[in-house]
């Protein structure tokens, strides 16, 4: 239960970090990705302010033999560059570059009901239920 | 249009951060949306209710916030099927490369991990790609 709430109250703030950053606004960040265009290169601070919060605070988290409220950290382990992972990223940034919407705004986007919104974090499912079905299988 | 908002994105990023540590240092977990959102549903769904609570709290935020009378820019002008394509990219694509802006953009890097890096350089250099091939070359908006 403990853990339940502890991730909603990280989900509820993640959320009003996007809103006050504004890159719950897809055409904030394709302005950002807009470099021959009207630049708007929030979202580069928007990464700055995070990578050092996080980096700093993450130092002393880690230095823990455990979280708070589970038996260990959940960390990644692979670390080789491989060909699925690279392949991955430019699919990714293919869409994100068509529509402006990755993941966390997609799905903070969901809030305000646009029907825009809603089809493409359908479609973003689908693809990863495409995924698992079509590749994670063999 | 948008216009560069320095000091709300820095402090954007600053609560981004310190939801991401609060997740670390409760579950232990990596605060990567297209993670979470992949094993957050069935049939896929694998270790419980947090996912689903984190994606609750990411969603009923934005409407809490104009609740106080604030105002939210958003603005999607893509069309529906070029959403729908966008969509399946980004879910089949953040799977097969273990992660997105938030898992390997914020949560990556601040680890200083290589592949991360890699990870983000590559989907940053091709949505900018993209973005001038489609607003420059074949001229869909400015």
């Amino acid at each position: 239960m403990a853990k339940n709430i502890a991730a909603l109250a990280a989900g509820l703030l993640f959320g009003l970090g996007l809103v006050i950053s504004g890159m719950i606004n897809p055409q904030k960040v394709l302005n950002f990705l807009n470099f021959a265009g009207a630049w708007d290169g929030s979202l580069a601070l928007v990464m700055a302010g995070a990578l050092l919060t996080l980096g700093t605070l993450q130092r002393f988290i880690l230095r823990r033999p455990t979280p708070l409220l589970e038996t260990k950290f959940y960390l990644p382990t692979s670390k080789i560059i491989d060909a699925p992972l690279l392949m991955g990223a430019m699919l990714f940034g293919l869409g994100w570059g068509l529509a402006g919407l990755c993941p966390g705004p997609a799905m903070a986007g969901l809030s305000f009901g646009l029907t825009e919104n809603i089809v493409f974090v359908i479609a973003m499912l689908a693809g990863m239920w495409f995924f698992q079905v079509f590749h994670d299988k063999k | 249009m948008t216009t560069f908002t320095p000091y709300s994105a820095l402090f954007g990023g600053f609560l981004i951060g310190l939801a991401a540590a609060m997740l670390l240092f409760f579950n232990g977990r990596i605060a990567g949306v297209s993670g979470i959102t992949s094993g957050a549903f069935p049939p896929w769904q694998r270790d419980g209710l947090w996912r689903l609570c984190f994606l609750a709290g990411l969603i009923i935020m934005p409407a809490i916030y104009q609740s106080t009378g604030a105002k939210i820019e958003l603005h999607i002008q893509t069309s529906i099927p070029v959403l729908i394509l966008a969509g399946l990219l980004v879910g089949y694509g953040t799977r097969l490369g273990n992660g997105c802006t938030s898992g390997h953009g914020v949560c990556g890097l601040s680890r200083l991990s290589v592949r991360s890096l890699a990870a983000t350089l590559t989907f940053m250099a091709t949505a900018a790609l993209t973005v001038y091939l489609t607003r420059h070359v074949f001229g869909m908006g400015a």
